[in-house]
């Protein structure tokens, strides 16, 4: 035994890109590996080291009956677990089949749909087990993951920035989209921690790290209208990689209620 | 007993999750799958009804680690279906992303997935205690190929610039031209690593299958071509759903790619597009080609680490002279106007052909949406090597038979997270 703590990366529905953000970390790749016990990477190594794990990285969201008993598991074997990643933390983009008619999905991509076994409903980890710190974001800021790693080691608390991507766009000095151009953008509502790169390149913030700290979702929406945004592209744009997050949830489900009752 | 199963639950180092199941009778393999369980995402389904600006930024979801080849796919199957032609300034660029993302996933394959295998160890970060200048290369390169991606894409993974029709904003020369230091460092590094790939103990092994991949007259195939094939075809990409399709195989529940007239698995990836495409690899990497003791076109899927090595050298080469001579173009973007329609694209992604498919209405929306990646295409021709390859080491302990047969798969770099065409195979016990 190294008596280092054990760090363990497991992966649910997703496209592995949170847990690629750790080996991406060139720089600070080694280090965090000499500083930790990988007893659990299967992207990352062939050696798999059964549990308990001090740190649990989860990926993905749940979306299978197995992965519903598999995290389970994962959370009785694991003492500090985080969740990463917007399928992780919201259910991600493919929860944009509870609002749909699942069977009908699966048949429109399989032709033979008996053979997938899969739930009607994309949804968070922390809707199956407690969750003890949320990583945000499509994908996970590789800083912020790094940091949330080191404060662990440190015996710290992770904490992270709530403030909306707005604050960001101030603070590096670009343009307000909206304000200039008149290009819808999220970035009133959505959390830090992307460092607002999308309105740096000219478009709208589409919402990748999900509400910020008591968003006025209301408020944004109606702004919106005002400008001439049909309710259906405004529902669109609260329904993807964090739409099924409580507050982008519930703006997109009265939305939704409220064009359909006047149609 | 002279029944044997082979089971590797989960296999390691590939980009989601995937088991593998070999069935033995004495001597006689009598089945191979490729067990995916990675849960089915269903991106062609949710696709409908977005507006098809949203397509780039969702279709990158697909794969964490190729998001670009997914963007890319989907931009060229759009443009084409609302009758769009970019500029040179903006295919250049394009070129560039994709050299980027070409850089970060070879070097990570190379480093951290598979060359562990080849000299004996379980993971890139143990392989560094005895290899410590390669591991630090590798990353270094793939430092820089994210870099290239966060530049021009805004951030490495699931870059948010690019657009139908373009970008949404191009790079400020300055910003490009920083990279030229670290990519002539990234051109030699290159030259080091296929070299020292190349000089790895290959098994003398051979599929017999049929090489795929996109070629293009004038340069090394990414975004456009037609559809080249090793025996000697030529095939617009518009004609890709006739001449390819996925069907159902016999005792197996899996879709497999295959030739539409003869039912024949074929390969695509690195080994492909090298072995087609010899003559189009800028003039490093073509040299080091002939230099690696490697008779092209090669069909040893265990070799398909010497052509990513390769390719490194291309990217990085043609990446320099796209940095060299950049001068940002005057519209980022060409506008379009919506109609109903109907388009299609092929593009190569690291490790392999994606092929999509759209039909949108005349508000912009997706109508349908067809998107079939490099792995699908890949499985029916990794589950025959499989039968092959078994055999040669069916003398060993089962730990190193399952191992043994963990490193060919990992040699065709699946990527098993892009599994919008995968489905569930069920484990027959015995």
């Amino acid at each position: 035994m190294t008596g280092k703590p054990r760090l363990g990366v497991f992966k649910f529905a997703s496209c592995d890109g949170c847990q690629l953000s750790l080996l991406a970390a060139e720089d600070q790749l080694l280090a965090v590996a000499g500083a930790v016990e990988i007893a659990y990477f299967r992207e990352a190594t062939s050696r798999i080291q059964p549990g308990p794990y001090d740190i649990a990285l989860v990926e993905g969201s749940i979306t299978t009956p197995h992965d519903a008993q598999r995290i389970q598991q994962i959370r009785r074997e694991s003492r500090f677990l985080i969740t990463i990643g917007a399928c992780a933390t919201a259910g991600g983009i493919q929860a944009l089949r509870n609002w749909a008619d699942c069977d009908e999905f699966v048949r429109s991509v399989y032709a033979s749909p008996d053979y997938i076994s899969t739930l009607k409903t994309s949804t968070a980890i922390s809707d199956h087990i407690a969750v003890d710190f949320e990583l945000r974001g499509c994908p996970i800021n590789q800083s912020q993951l790094i940091e949330v790693l080191r404060s662990l080691l440190a015996g710290r608390r992770p904490r992270t920035p709530v403030h909306s991507v707005c604050l960001d766009c101030k603070r590096r000095g670009t343009v307000c989209v909206t304000v200039a151009q008149g290009i819808p953008c999220l970035g009133p509502v959505t959390q830090s921690g992307c460092e607002a790169i999308c309105p740096s390149y000219n478009r709208g913030c589409y919402g990748c790290y999900g509400p910020s700290a008591q968003p006025n979702l209301v408020s944004l929406t109606n702004q919106f209208v005002k400008e001439g945004a049909p309710a259906d592209q405004i529902v669109r744009s609260l329904r993807s990689f964090n739409g099924y997050s409580p507050e982008f949830r519930v703006e997109g489900d009265r939305l939704a209620a409220k064009s359909e009752a006047e149609t | 007993m002279t029944e044997r199963t082979i089971k590797v639950r989960a296999m390691t180092r590939v980009e989601g999750e995937g088991g593998l199941y070999v069935k033995l009778n004495r001597d006689v393999v009598e089945d191979v799958r490729l067990e995916i369980y990675e849960p089915p995402r269903l991106f062609e389904a949710l696709l409908r009804g977005r507006m098809l600006e949203d397509v780039p930024d969702i279709t990158a979801r697909i794969c964490g680690i190729c998001p670009v080849a997914y963007q890319m796919s989907s931009v060229h199957a759009l443009e084409a279906a609302l009758g769009v032609t970019t500029s040179p300034e903006i295919r250049r660029l394009r070129r560039l992303l994709y050299c980027g993302e070409w850089i970060e996933s070879h070097a990570l394959h190379i480093y951290l997935l598979n060359a562990p295998d080849f000299v004996g160890f379980d993971s890139g970060l143990d392989m560094a205690s005895r290899f410590p200048a390669e591991v630090n290369r590798g990353l270094r390169m793939k430092k820089y190929g994210n870099r290239l991606l966060e530049i021009l894409g805004g951030r490495a993974i699931h870059p948010v610039n690019v657009a139908v029709g373009g970008f949404y904003r191009a790079p400020r020369r300055e910003a490009l031209q920083q990279l030229i230091p670290d990519f002539e460092w990234g051109l030699q590094a290159a030259i080091e690593t296929t070299r020292w790939v190349a000089g790895f103990a290959f098994p003398n092994f051979a599929c017999d299958t049929q090489l795929v991949s996109l070629s293009h007259p004038d340069e090394y195939p990414m975004n456009e071509g037609h559809i080249a094939t090793t025996a000697g075809e030529s095939i617009p990409v518009g004609s890709y759903q006739y001449e390819f399709e996925e069907r159902h195989v016999p005792h197996s529940t899996a879709l497999h790619s295959v030739r539409r007239q003869t039912g024949d698995s074929y390969l695509v990836g690195p080994l492909a597009r090298v072995s087609l495409n010899l003559d189009r690899l800028s003039p490093t990497a073509r040299q080091t080609a002939g230099e690696v003791g490697i008779t092209w076109p090669c069909f040893n899927p265990f070799q398909s680490i010497v052509a990513r090595g390769l390719e490194l050298i291309h990217a990085f080469e043609e990446g320099l002279d796209i940095l060299r001579t950049y001068d940002p173009p005057r519209q980022p973007r060409i506008e379009y106007t919506y109609k109903a329609a109907s388009g299609c694209a092929a593009t190569e992604a690291p490790r392999g052909t994606i092929y999509q498919h759209y039909t949108i209405d005349e508000e912009g929306k997706v109508v349908q949406a067809v998107i079939i990646p490099p792995t699908s295409q890949n499985q029916a021709q990794i589950e025959i090597d499989l039968r092959a390859w078994v055999p040669r080491v069916i003398h060993e302990t089962e730990a190193v038979l399952s191992r043994q047969c963990e490193n060919l798969v990992r040699c065709y770099d699946p990527c098993i997270s892009c599994s919008t065409h995968f489905l569930k195979l069920r484990i027959e016990r015995t």
